[in-house]
């Protein structure tokens, strides 16, 4: 039993790196009061990025992360340009850019459909993953869904513990006040955007280039909705986040062998069902409207000048 | 209270503190600052006198660095100095509390006070500071206790900690009692003797004379944008103060004797809500009786039930029919457009936003609450009856426009205000609720607004008026009940009670169960 469970426990973390990326990032920007819904389009700019820049290079899935980082945050460049200093729409500019990421990803990807790069090997932490079981699901990942935990607890660390992180909190809630007593308002929303494009950028370019190191049109199948999705049900706590990746995750993975077993159910109805667990779950566990209200930046989505 | 206050650093006494000169900003619509004089010495309590809209504001952000003057000099401690953001005025030793609080809901207090302070981040020890100063100044605070379950009094004392934190050598209040209950406000005036006394300079912002008199050492009337005098408040009398600041005399209202009837018009009865929003007041079994002919007053603070008062009185939230009773009909089930039918209108507090829609025409905001009257025909909009509607109603009620199809956002508080209360007396009412009538309305247009309800409510219509203003409630109304915490007490005739006994129960004093330290809680921003 504990034999097959080992693979999918171990598939379920790599399966939740694009989402805890995609969305640690859009939970910073709405923080700061920036709801941005381009992130199924930053993602795939950062992969197709990321998968022209392995493909080029020698450097394989190490330049490929930070192609896709450099790239996602240009397209969230754009998206600020608009909504922060022109204080236009947000979901409109952010649907924009969705649409303008599919686009862009489908015309470049073109050459590279059916393209395959070697992908990045699982490294193993030395001693840790000797450990029985534990070790071969926790310790024998690849590098970069290491180091989306390493960027979980630096998330986590900086918005419970840092002054950095009250500031961000403090602009999502009363950007006037926050401008009252002095901060940058504009330039903090600037910042926390552009790291959220950093993060769709790197969690596409992960996809692209280690997660199934293979080009296919439209290939973040619409994780970045459901990272957006995990971000508001997880009431904007970024532990809840995780573990909300994690459910995703593992149901994905959970379809993959069922699909394998040859299990009688339409694929479709299989290949739909981490999305719909995902948000399922989550609506359950969010049914407590305080909870949202006292979390709820209380400017998102409200364009802000000074 | 074992440490001293901390040592006196600032100039000799005959250098003035603050002086400014010539200082003017402009706005694309008005001129807000026209060149002010102004000079503050150490130890001094200065106020800044002045109507709704004469500039004060403007004026004090200037100082602080978070607006920027077009013209004009800023002396500190005989030093000319810019001051270029809010930053570098709390280096230099000046500290604010602003008209609008600016403090954030879901941080706790000492989160709140960290944001402001340039140092480095330590909540513990910042927690303990805290402590000591808000104690030493008779201010006390729970440095842990989320802002959003504050009192507005107690939300003042956390932005007055902060400052005081920063060891100021310059304390601006901007209006800072407009929402404290006259014990918070004696309260408040000891600790800024004290700090005055130790050698800090006051600027106090505020309409309210007979406060000026008691608090400040000198002072300096504005009056659309320009100083029109400086006075030395205890030598004045509150006329002559009034003249300087508005440029006639303090308009007063003629009331009739109260001739009403005995039966009531609006009841409410064991109506108890608690709202959705966690930061709203649940209400509690609320009982009151308004009849024909008399105007009944509810005090209290903003955040203690009014807002969801007022939804459960206009319809905006329904709840059992028996609980809201109109001229015998239990309404308490039907939503606002079917009481509006039925003879009960509305004026609520937000003017923009809730009582007119901004960006649409006075004409088609008449149509928006008036349209049973004859404004809509089988469905269909009649725009000229709408147009003649609002042109009468700024005909008879003296509202300064450009006309019916001016839009609502262009009136100043007042005019529209009065366009608003206009609207719904046109309805022919038999029973009107009406939420902080003269809130940011020039003295001018408040006298006009608060005559037209005494005379509306003579004329056999059952009035109630929600307002923060006390003045106001005992110059208007016949009776007066206090809602504080979600509770209101019983209705008393006005010459039974006077200011001090409601500040009392706008404390939460008027039932045994509380102790006698307590503020209304739960205050909204
Ligand atoms: N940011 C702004 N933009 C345009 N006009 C403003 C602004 N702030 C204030 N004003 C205008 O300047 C005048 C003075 O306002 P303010 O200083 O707030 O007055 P006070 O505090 O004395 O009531 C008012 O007419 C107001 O409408
Ligand atoms: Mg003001």
């Amino acid at each position: 039993m504990i034999e097959h469970l080992i693979p999918v426990l171990a598939g379920t973390l790599a399966a939740a790196t694009p989402l805890i990326f995609a969305g640690l990032g859009e939970l910073v920007a709405e923080r700061t009061g920036v709801i941005n819904l381009g992130v199924e389009g930053m993602m795939l700019i950062g992969a197709v990025a990321g998968f022209a820049a392995a493909a080029h290079s020698d450097g394989g899935a190490l330049a490929g992360l930070p192609a896709g980082a450099v790239a996602g945050m240009l397209a969230a460049l754009i998206f600020a340009i608009l909504s922060l200093s022109m204080a236009a729409n947000q979901a409109a500019c952010g649907l924009a850019l969705t649409i303008f990421g599919i686009g862009l990803s489908a015309f470049i990807g073109q050459h590279y459909v059916s393209y395959s790069l070697p992908g990045l090997p699982p490294l193993d932490i030395p001693g840790l993953s000797e450990i029985p079981v534990i070790g071969r699901i926790l310790f024998h990942q690849d590098a970069v869904t290491y180091l989306g935990l390493v960027t979980f607890v630096g998330v986590w660390w900086v918005l419970r513990k840092t002054r950095l992180g009250l500031v961000l909190k403090a602009v999502g809630e009363a950007p006037d006040a926050a401008h009252a007593i002095g901060y940058p308002v504009i330039a903090i929303r600037y910042g926390a955007t552009l790291f959220g494009g950093a993060m769709a950028g790197i969690a596409g370019a992960y996809l692209s280039t280690v997660y199934t190191p293979l080009w296919v049109q439209n290939m973040v199948a619409g994780r970045g909705w459901i990272a957006i999705a995990l971000v508001v049900f997880a009431a904007w706590n970024p532990t809840r986040l995780l573990l909300g990746a994690w459910l995703f995750g593992g149901v994905t993975i959970l379809q993959f062998h069922a699909q394998g077993l040859g299990i009688a159910l339409p694929v479709q109805f299989l290949a739909a069902l981490p999305y719909l667990a995902t948000v399922v779950v989550l609506v359950l566990i969010s049914r407590d409207k305080r909870l949202l209200q006292l979390n709820l930046p209380a400017s998102l989505g409200k364009p802000w000048m000074p | 209270m074992s440490t001293p206050p901390p040592p006196f650093s600032g100039p000799p006494d005959n250098l003035p503190r603050l002086e400014l000169t010539g200082i003017t900003k402009r706005y694309p619509s008005v001129v807000a600052n026209d060149g002010i004089h102004l000079k503050v010495g150490p130890g001094e309590i200065h106020a800044v006198l002045g109507e709704n809209g004469a500039g004060k504001s403007t004026l004090m952000k200037i100082i602080y660095g978070a607006v920027q003057a077009d013209a004009g000099q800023i002396q500190w401690n005989g030093r000319e100095v810019v001051i270029a953001n809010p930053s570098e005025a709390r280096r230099l030793g000046i500290g604010m509390v602003f008209q609008h609080f600016s403090l954030f809901e879901t941080l706790s207090v000492v989160e709140n006070i960290a944001l402001a302070l340039d140092e480095p981040f330590d909540l513990k020890g910042l927690a303990a500071r805290v402590k000591e100063v808000s104690t030493r100044y008779g201010l006390p605070l729970d440095p842990d206790r989320l802002v959003y379950s504050l009192s507005v009094g107690e939300r003042q004392r956390v932005e007055i900690v902060r400052c005081l934190l920063q060891e100021p050598q310059l304390l601006i209040l901007d209006e800072p009692t407009s929402v404290l209950t006259p014990q918070a406000v004696q309260k408040l005036f000891e600790t800024l003797r004290r700090l005055a006394s130790e050698g800090v300079s006051i600027l106090y912002i505020s309409h309210k004379l007979h406060e000026i008199q008691s608090l400040c050492h000198s002072a300096t009337v504005m009056r659309g944008g320009k100083v029109t005098g400086t006075a030395t408040p205890s030598r004045e009398t509150p006329a002559s103060l009034a003249r300087m600041m508005i440029g006639r005399e303090l308009p007063v209202c003629e009331v009739p004797a109260f001739t009403g009837e005995a039966a009531p018009v609006l009841t409410v009865r064991g109506l108890s809500h608690t709202p959705d929003d966690p930061f709203g007041t649940a209400l509690k079994d609320i009982a009151l009786e308004v009849r024909r002919g008399e105007i009944l007053g509810i005090a209290g603070i903003s955040g203690n039930g009014q807002a969801e008062l007022l939804a459960a009185l206009s319809g905006e939230t329904t709840g059992p029919a028996n609980t809201v009773v109109l001229a015998g009909t239990p309404v308490g089930h039907l939503d606002a457009g079917r009481r509006r039918k039925r003879g009960l209108t509305f004026v609520p507090e937000e003017r923009l936003g809730r009582g007119a829609v901004p960006p649409m025409s006075l004409a088609d905001n008449a149509t928006l609450s008036a349209h049973g009257h004859g404004l809509v025909k089988k469905g269909f909009l009649r725009p000229k009856a709408a147009w003649e509607f609002a042109k009468t109603c700024i005909e008879r009620f003296d509202v300064r426009c450009g006309g019916p199809g001016a839009a609502a956002r262009s009136l100043s508080g007042g005019n529209l205000q009065k366009f608003i209360v206009g609207r719904e007396i046109m309805q022919q009412p038999i029973a009107m609720v009406v939420a902080q009538p003269t809130w940011g309305v020039d003295v001018g247009a408040a006298a006009f607004l608060r005559q037209t309800l005494i005379d509306l409510s003579r004329s056999g219509v059952a009035i109630l008026v929600i307002s923060e203003e006390l003045e106001e409630l005992f110059e208007i109304c016949d009776r007066i009940a206090v809602l504080a915490e979600g509770r209101l007490s019983e209705a008393v005739p006005k010459q039974q009670t006077n200011a001090e006994k409601i500040g009392m129960q706008m404390s939460g004093l008027f039932s045994d169960t509380h102790g006698t330290d307590r503020e209304p809680a739960h205050a909204a921003a």
